[in-house]
Order: C-alpha cells, then sequence, then structure tokens
C-alpha cells in the first residue's frame, strides 16, 4: 500500500509546490533587498515604504481600485436585479430579445467594445473618470449577474409573494420583503463575481484611463515598472503584487465555500 | 411606482376587464423594472457596437476624430500590414497550447482529487488560490519570477546542478510563448479543475462498478464512461479556453510586450497597438470587427458541436 501511494504523495506534493512557490516567492521579494530597490540590506518594509510614497502615493491608487470595484458592484446590482426581476416575474413586450440581448454581450470580446467605448464616453463627459469606467465594467459583468438573478428570482417560491400580495404588497414591496432575502446567496455572488472582475481587470482601464490620478493598482504598478529608469526595482514591483492579491486571497478564504459554489453553479450553468 | 397601484385588481370589476387591467398593470411594472438594463444595453452595447462598425469604414485619428468615410482603406491597411498575419497567426498557435496544456491539466488534477487521499483538501486550495488572483497582477508577478536580475528559477536549478547554462524566459520567442504559457496554466488550471470536478461529480457511481463488474481496466474505464459522460463540461471547458485564449492581452502586454520582435504580438495587442502607437482609432477599429467576426464563427462552431453531442446522447 504505502508502495503504491508514494507516486500519488511525490505527485501532490510537487504540484503544491508549483502552485505555491511563486506566490511565496512574491511575499518573500517584497519585503528582500534588491539591486535597485528601496529595502539596502536584509529584510524589511522598505519597498512597501517605497510603494507608498510612489508618485500619486499607493493609498490614491487603492482608493481608487476600491472605488471602481464598490461601484462596479453597485451598478451591476441595482441594473441586474430589477432586470431579472422583470425576466423572472413578469411579461412584457420583447422580453425575450431583451434578455438575449443581454447574453449577447458575452458573445462580444472586450477588446472590440473597447476602442468605440473610448470614443463614446468622451461623448457624454465621461471620459477618464472613475464613473465611466465602473459603467464599462458593470456592463461587461450584466449578462452573467442578470442571469444569475433571473434563476435566484425564478426559485423564489410563487406562495411566498402571493400572501405578501394579499398582504398589500406592490410588486417592489414584494422585491424587497420577499425576493430580496430569499436570494441573499445569489446576490452575494454577483457581488463578489463584480468587485473581483473590477479589481482585477486591466485593459479596460488601460485605455479608458489617462489620468495618472485616477489609476487603479493594477494599472498604476504597471506604469510603475515602465517608467523605472535603468535597474528595475523589482522589490517595491512585488509589493505592489502583493498588496494588489491579499483582498482578492483575503475574499478567497473568508467566503471559499461561496465562491467555489459560485464558480460551480456559473460553470454549470454559463 | 405608477404601474403598482392596481396590482391585485378589484374584485368588482368584470372578470375579463379585471384581467386585461391585471395584464396591463403586470406590462407596465415589467417594462418598469427592466428599464435599466435596456438603458444599459442602448447605451453601453449596442451604441458601441454600431460605432466600432462606423468607425471602421472612417478615417479617424487618434487626436481630431472623425474625418470622414473611407471603405475599404482600414481593412486594406490591416491586410497589407506586416503585422496582422503574423498575430492571427501567433494568437492561434498560443490558443491550440493553452488550451491543449489548460484542459489536460484541469482534468488531470480533477482526476487526482476525485481519487481522493489525504491531501485533497489541500491540493484544492493551493491549485484554485492563484485564480483567486488578478491576471495582471499574476503576470507582474511572473515577470520578477523570469526575471534575470531577482529570478529565483535559475539559481534554485543551478544550486541544483540540473542545468548548466541559465534558463532564458523571455528572450527567445519560442520559449517567452512557452513561459507566458506556463504562467496561464499556473493562473487558470484550478478553474478548468473546478468545472471538470463538478462533471466527474456527476457520474453515476454504479456505471464504474457496472464497468468493474464486466472487467473493464481504469483506461478502458476512463476512455468509454468518464469521458463520453463528461463531455458536456469539456465541451464548456473548450468554450471557454478557446474564447478566453483568442482574446489574450493582459499577460503578453505586461511579459512580453508582443517582443522579442514582435513575435508574440496577439490580435487584442495589434487592436491596442494601432489605437495608441500607431494613433489609428480607424484601424484599431476594423481589427476588432475582424475579431468578432473570428470570435462570432468560432463560437458558433462550438455551439453548433455542443448541440450535436446533445443529441447525441
Amino acid at each position: 500500500m504505502v508502495i503504491r501511494n508514494t507516486p500519488f504523495y511525490v505527485l501532490s506534493g510537487g504540484l503544491a509546490i508549483v502552485f505555491l512557490f511563486p506566490l511565496a516567492w512574491a511575499a518573500i521579494a517584497s519585503v528582500m533587498a534588491t539591486p535597485g530597490s528601496a529595502q539596502v540590506t536584509g529584510a524589511g518594509l522598505g519597498n512597501y515604504r517605497a510603494l507608498f510614497s510612489w508618485q500619486d502615493g499607493l493609498p490614491t491608487y487603492f482608493m481608487n481600485s476600491v472605488i471602481i470595484s464598490c461601484l462596479t458592484v453597485l451598478v451591476t446590482l441595482g441594473v441586474s436585479l430589477p432586470g431579472g426581476y422583470a425576466f423572472a416575474k413578469f411579461d412584457f413586450p420583447l422580453r425575450n430579445t431583451i434578455f438575449l440581448a443581454t447574453l449577447a454581450i458575452l458573445m462580444v470580446p472586450v477588446a472590440t467594445m473597447l476602442i468605440p467605448l473610448f470614443v463614446l464616453l468622451k461623448v457624454i463627459g465621461l471620459q477618464d473618470s472613475l464613473i465611466g469606467l465602473s459603467l464599462v465594467l458593470a456592463m461587461f459583468q450584466l449578462p452573467f449577474a442578470t442571469f444569475m438573478m433571473r434563476v435566484s428570482i425564478e426559485g423564489v417560491p410563487k406562495e411566498l409573494e402571493e400572501a405578501a400580495k394579499v398582504d398589500g404588497c406592490g410588486t417592489f414591496g414584494v422585491l424587497r420583503k420577499i425576493i430580496l432575502p430569499a436570494i441573499q446567496p445569489g446576490i452575494v455572488t454577483v457581488a463578489l463575481f463584480a468587485f473581483l472582475a473590477a479589481w482585477n481587470d486591466f485593459i479596460t482601464p488601460l485605455i479608458l484611463i489617462s489620468d495618472s490620478t485616477k489609476m487603479p493598482l493594477a494599472l498604476a504598478i504597471t506604469t510603475m515598472r515602465e517608467q523605472s529608469i535603468g535597474v528595475i526595482d523589482y522589490g517595491s514591483l512585488e509589493a505592489g503584487v502583493v498588496v494588489m492579491a491579499v483582498p482578492c486571497l483575503l475574499l478567497f478564504f473568508g467566503l471559499q465555500g461561496q465562491y467555489v459554489r459560485g464558480f460551480m453553479s456559473g460553470a454549470l450553468k454559463g | 411606482m405608477a404601474a403598482s397601484s392596481d396590482w391585485g385588481g378589484s374584485s368588482a370589476l368584470r372578470p375579463t376587464r379585471w384581467w386585461q387591467m391585471r395584464r396591463r398593470s403586470q406590462q407596465l411594472a415589467g417594462l418598469a423594472y427592466v428599464t435599466p438594463t435596456v438603458i444599459f444595453l442602448a447605451v453601453f452595447f449596442l451604441a458601441p457596437l454600431a460605432l466600432v462598425v462606423r468607425m471602421s469604414a472612417s478615417r479617424w485619428p487618434l487626436l481630431g476624430g472623425d474625418k470622414g468615410f473611407n471603405l475599404p482603406d482600414n481593412y486594406n491597411a490591416i491586410a497589407d500590414s506586416s503585422l496582422f498575419g503574423p498575430a492571427v497567426v501567433f494568437t492561434i498557435e498560443y490558443t491550440i497550447l493553452a488550451t491543449v496544456l489548460l484542459i489536460g491539466m484541469g482534468l488531470g488534477l480533477a482526476l487526482l482529487i476525485q481519487a481522493g487521499g489525504k491531501w485533497r483538501g489541500f491540493i484544492r486550495t493551493a491549485v484554485l488560490l492563484p485564480s483567486a488572483m488578478g491576471l495582471a497582477s499574476a503576470s507582474l508577478l511572473f515577470w520578477g519570477l523570469y526575471s534575470n536580475q531577482v529570478g529565483p528559477i535559475n539559481p534554485i536549478l543551478q544550486a541544483m546542478h540540473l542545468t548548466s547554462s541559465p534558463i532564458q524566459f523571455l528572450e527567445e520567442p519560442l520559449s517567452a510563448l512557452w513561459w507566458t504559457t506556463f504562467l496561464i496554466v499556473w493562473r487558470f488550471a484550478g478553474f478548468y479543475m473546478l468545472i471538470l470536478l463538478v462533471g466527474l461529480q456527476s457520474i453515476p457511481r454504479d456505471l464504474y462498478e457496472a464497468a468493474s463488474i464486466d472487467g473493464a481496466n481504469r483506461w478502458e474505464t476512463f476512455r468509454h464512461i468518464t469521458i463520453p459522460l463528461l463531455s458536456r463540461s469539456l465541451a464548456l471547458s473548450f468554450i471557454l479556453c478557446i474564447t478566453g485564449s483568442m482574446l489574450a492581452f493582459d499577460q503578453f502586454y505586461i511579459l512580453t510586450q508582443g517582443g522579442p520582435d514582435n513575435s508574440t504580438m496577439t490580435i487584442v495587442q495589434l487592436i491596442y497597438h494601432y489605437a495608441f502607437q500607431s494613433q489609428n482609432l480607424g484601424t484599431a477599429a476594423a481589427t476588432s470587427v475582424v475579431l468578432l467576426a473570428i470570435l462570432l464563427v468560432l463560437n458558433a462552431i462550438q455551439f453548433f458541436r455542443l448541440r450535436g453531442a446533445d443529441e447525441a446522447k
């Protein structure tokens, strides 16, 4: 038995090392001294301090990322929740056409949309703004979010609604008092996906944002690398990677069950 | 909300009137709730879609805006460009490589975890952890990991006497492609493992028992039970992986910047290049339209294959 299991453990151990090593290295490199880094000798927080005060300062970029991600979540939910409610519970003209048009966003590559959106945002006065960027990011989330909301709301038992209607609730009352509490897991999944997608998106701000004070983290760190002259400061770069990754990893560990289940249901239905 | 005022109706009215009014109020309420979606679709989806087609038929410099209709100059410019053909070929090469490796790896990992063992939860978490990270930050991480200046891989390999000369990760076209794909496998393997694991777990146990009673060996079981019953999950993985890889951008933009010598330039990078380096939004829009056409064809093919697979069941 031991002999039969040995290759299994070697394989598993090897895989775990391959997948965890880069993360561990980034964490270590971010506190170590390298040629050109702010941390001159040994280990310490010098790289983080350098990153903290680089150009507009880490807090600015961090806050930009937070604002963009939160706005994207709010807009995504604000549009997909009533939208999903309409598709799930009401009959109206063009219902299926509008639903299919929403799903059709999935068929069009993000890159195809960004060049015209770059021009369009200028026309409506939202160029180079966090709001414009968030609206675009929310649009990319709309197919998945609307689908999730529709499926979740369809699953709410009709009896609950009827009871609320008897108690004199209007359609909005039903949405607020009955449906909203019943579809909490769906809302968390949609919010989590929207948050992570907005936090991690790179090409959208790269094309839509040129004002350096409005850059989210990923764009700012990449710009920092491009602007370094001579020796590249890998220490601060990896510190930036850690700052970007930590919120994602915290969300992952905090919501691992939800995350995995959300992934699974998304994978099954998507 | 006005539409909800006669929600539930009034039983004093005659039944047909009551139903008509109820239906009308239902329709109005539905339309009211779907309005934000419709506005969003119109402004951020349909308008840009129409605009990209319009732009692809116009001279449209980055600074200066619309300079009038010039069809088919932008499309001719793409066809004549020395970058477009190689970018399409490279994107397809990368897509094949990434798809084969990612789905192979995802399937292998799913089977490994399905087989169980003490470390199952630990392995699953380790493999999934990179999936929580953004692709741009993962690319920046690997840019450091692959660098000659601070990268740890060559020193480790040399200390273990595994290599005599250091690996040049991103300096040559072929190794740049391989090591960028390695990053992608690292980042996405967990995602495909999850999709395939869900598929594996939905295969009824008794089918395996029946196969073992019939004396099927491991390979036969895998070939005749696991693979056919996994076809839906596999098809989904293929669609996601092929579409995602055809749109590759972040990893090449950050790791190779399309180099060396434009050898790792993908189609989406080319769009960016036309728009912001050549400052020609018209050509960038035309490339976007071509990319959209390629993906629609690819998705249509895969959709019909998926439907075919479903009907064959």
